[in-house]
C-alpha cells in the first residue's frame, strides 16, 4: 500500500517528554496527547500533524518510555516517522501502534511531499529515494497487521 | 563471537544481532505504565483472556505515589483491583521506586527481566538481562508471557582505579554517559568490566546500570561476582539460585576506558544528559531548589553520603529528599541518616519517584534553577521553563548548604 504525507521536521534529540509532556500522561482520553503533542518543543507542530510524515532528526523518542509519545503521533494522524536513528523503546512503541518507521536520514523541508510503500523499505521525497534500515520479519509483521493488539489477538494467544 | 560470547548473548543464548522469542522470568510496571498496559489487555480480542504467570509479575506505585488527584486514583484504583483480581505481585504506594524494589531480591543474576519503564536498566547490575519497554509491549507479556528480543551488540566500559575523596559513582555514570553521547549507545548492551568494576558496591553498580538508558542502549550489565551474592543474600534470597558470572574475552563493538583514580565531581548542564563537565565550572550558580532521590540516587548509601554533609547544619534552600523504597527509608531511620537530613532543614517525601519526571512535589517554577541527583535534565521535564543540573548526593549536598552549586572538594575548606 502506497501512503503520502507532507513533512512535518523536527530536529535531533528529541525526547518522548518534548513530545507529550509528564503533565498529561495520566488520562485515557487520547484527544488530550493529540492537543498538546510538542507543547514544550513548538507549539505550531500539532496542528500540522494530521497526515504528516513525521521526519526526525538522530534519536528520535529518546528518554523515558511513555507510550502515549507515539500514542499522541498516531492519535494525531502521523502516517510514519522517518529519522537516521530511533531510540529503541521509542521505535518499538511505534510498531506495536501501527505507526510505520523508516530508518532513513531523509533530506527535506516543512511540506514535502513525501510517500513511502507500506511493503518495502524506500521512502521517496519529489526528487530523491532513500533506502531505510530494514525492519525485522517480525516487526514487518506487527505492522502489517495495524500493530500488536492486532496480531496478537489475530494468532489467538495465548 | 567465542564459545562464552557476551553477557547479554549468554542470557539471552543466542549471537548479538539474531531476533529471539523469550519468556520472560520477571516483569514489572508501575503506576503510569501499567495503567496504560491495562487499556492495551483490555482491547486484546483473544478469547478467554487471562494474565500467564501472575507469580512473575509486578506492580509497583512509584510515579504519582500517592495519588495526586481524582484521576489519577481513579486509574491506580483500576490497576489495583486488576492486579490484585489476577493474582500479580502488588506493591502499593509507599513500598517505592520499581527498579529499586526489584533490586531489593526481586530478581536474580541470569534472569530476563522485562520493566514498563525506561530505567529497567537498572537492574543489569545484578547480572540480570533488564531492558525498558512501553505499555503494549508490557500487555503482551501478561497475555503471553513472552515476547521478543533483538541479541544487542555490546559495548565494554572498562573501568580501572577506585573512587577516592568526594566522587562518587554518579559521576562515573555522567562521565561515560558523556563519553558515549545521549545515543551512542542505541540498540546495544553496555557491559561495565575491568577492576573498577568488580570493585564497586552494588549500590554504585546500580546507579551505573540505571543511566544505560541515557546513552540508548537497552541494558547495562555487571558481572554477578561474591558482592553481587552478598547484596542478594541480604535480601533473602536463596544461595542455590544465585549464579556467578564471569567476563570473557569477548568481542566488544568498542570500548571506552575510565579511569575511577581521576574522575571528579561532575554536573551534566541543562538541557542534556551527556553535557557533564566538572562541577566547579559552575561553581556560585544560585540554585532554588535540591532534590536528592530517584532510582540514580535514592538508595542508603547515597542518603548516608548527603547526611554526613549536611549533619548538624542547615540548608540554605528547599531541599528536598525521597527515599528510593521503604526499606531504605527504615534504614535511614534505624542509623539516624533520616534525623539528621530532616534536622538540616529538608523535607523527606514518600518513597518514589517524587518530582523527577515533573508530575508532584518539587516540580519547579518559571525561571527557576534545581539541582537534582535524577538521570534525566530534559527541558521542561521537571518544571516548565525551569533549568535542573544533575548531580551526586555530595555535590547536592554541599550546593544545598550554600544555596548555589558547590563542589563537594571545596568542603576540606569547611562549610559555614
Amino acid at each position: 500500500m502506497i501512503l503520502s504525507g507532507h513533512a512535518v521536521v523536527i530536529g535531533e534529540d528529541v525526547d518522548t517528554d518534548m513530545i507529550i509532556a509528564g503533565r498529561y500522561l495520566r488520562t485515557t482520553d487520547r484527544s488530550i496527547w493529540v492537543e498538546h503533542a510538542f507543547e514544550d518543543y513548538d507549539r505550531s507542530i500539532a496542528g500540522r500533524l494530521n497526515g504528516s510524515i513525521l521526519v526526525a532528526g538522530k534519536n528520535i523518542g529518546c528518554g523515558s518510555s511513555r507510550e502515549q509519545a507515539a500514542a499522541a503521533l498516531k492519535e494525531a494522524g502521523v502516517r510514519a516517522v522517518v529519522a537516521p536513528s530511533f531510540a529503541r523503546i521509542f521505535f518499538r512503541n511505534c510498531v506495536n501502534l501501527g505507526l510505520y518507521v523508516f530508518e532513513a536520514d531523509v533530506v527535506c523541508e516543512d511540506g514535502d511531499i513525501i510517500s513511502f510503500d507500506t511493503d518495502d523499505s524506500y521512502v521517496k521525497t519529489s526528487d530523491s529515494v532513500y533506502q531505510a534500515k530494514p525492519l525485522s520479519n517480525r516487526m514487518k509483521e506487527i505492522l502489517s497487521a495495524g500493530g500488536l493488539n492486532a496480531y496478537l489477538s489475530s494468532r489467538g494467544e495465548p | 563471537m567465542n564459545m562464552a560470547g557476551t553477557l547479554s548473548e549468554r542470557i539471552l543464548g543466542s549471537a548479538e544481532g539474531t531476533y529471539v522469542d523469550r519468556m520472560v522470568d520477571r516483569a514489572f510496571a508501575h503506576d503510569g505504565t501499567g495503567a496504560q498496559a491495562l487499556v492495551a489487555f483490555e482491547d486484546f480480542r483473544i478469547p478467554d483472556k487471562t494474565v500467564v504467570h501472575p507469580e512473575k509479575l509486578s506492580i509497583i506505585y512509584d510515579h504519582i505515589s500517592p495519588a495526586n488527584n481524582s484521576v489519577t486514583a481513579n486509574l491506580q484504583g483500576n490497576l489495583r483491583t486488576f492486579s490484585r483480581q489476577n493474582g500479580m505481585q502488588f506493591h502499593d504506594v509507599g513500598c517505592g521506586i520499581c527498579h529499586q524494589i526489584m533490586s531489593e531480591g526481586g530478581c536474580l543474576p541470569n534472569e530476563i527481566v522485562v520493566g514498563a519503564d525506561s530505567h529497567s536498566c537498572t537492574l543489569g547490575a545484578l547480572g540480570a538481562f533488564a531492558t525498558g519497554v512501553g505499555a503494549t509491549d508490557m500487555a503482551g507479556i501478561w497475555a503471553t508471557g513472552g515476547t521478543w528480543f533483538r541479541v544487542p551488540e555490546s559495548i565494554g566500559i572498562v573501568l580501572s582505579g577506585k573512587l577516592s575523596g568526594h566522587a562518587e559513582p554518579k559521576d562515573v555514570a555522567l562521565s561515560y554517559v558523556k563519553a558515549l553521547g545521549m545515543d551512542g549507545g542505541t540498540y546495544k548492551a553496555l557491559e561495565f568490566i575491568g577492576d573498577g568494576a568488580a570493585g564497586m558496591p552494588v549500590e554504585g553498580r546500580l546507579t551505573l546500570s540505571n543511566m544505560a538508558v541515557e546513552t540508548g542502549a537497552k541494558v547495562g550489565l555487571f558481572y554477578a561476582d561474591a558482592l553481587t551474592r552478598e547484596h542478594l543474600l541480604v535480601y533473602g534470597a536463596n544461595e542455590k539460585t544465585i549464579h556467578m558470572q564471569k567476563p570473557d574475552d569477548c568481542a566488544y563493538e568498542s570500548e571506552v576506558h575510565i579511569d575511577l583514580d581521576n574522575i571528579e565531581p561532575l554536573l551534566a548542564v541543562p538541557h542534556r544528559v551527556d553535557n557533564a563537565v566538572s562541577v566547579t565550572q559552575y561553581s556560585g550558580t544560585q540554585i532554588d531548589q535540591v532534590f536528592v532521590g530517584t532510582c540514580t540516587n535514592g538508595r542508603f548509601e547515597d542518603l548516608k553520603r548527603f547526611a554526613d554533609i549536611v549533619r548538624g547544619k542547615k540548608v540554605a534552600i528547599r531541599t528536598i529528599v525521597t527515599p528510593a523504597s521503604k526499606d531504605v527509608y527504615a534504614k535511614a531511620v534505624a542509623t539516624g541518616v533520616l534525623s539528621d537530613i530532616l534536622e538540616a532543614g529538608c523535607v523527606i517525601c514518600p518513597p518514589g519517584c517524587g518530582p523527577c519526571l515533573g508530575a508532584h512535589m518539587g516540580v519547579l517554577g518559571e525561571g527557576e534553577v534545581g539541582l537534582s541527583t535524577a538521570n534525566r535534565n530534559f527541558k521542561n521535564r521537571m518544571g516548565v521553563d525551569a533549568e535542573y543540573y544533575l548531580c551526586s548526593p555530595s555535590t547536592a549536598a554541599i550546593s544545598a548548604l550554600y544555596g548555589e552549586i558547590r563542589s563537594p572538594d571545596e568542603l576540606e575548606g569547611g562549610v559555614n
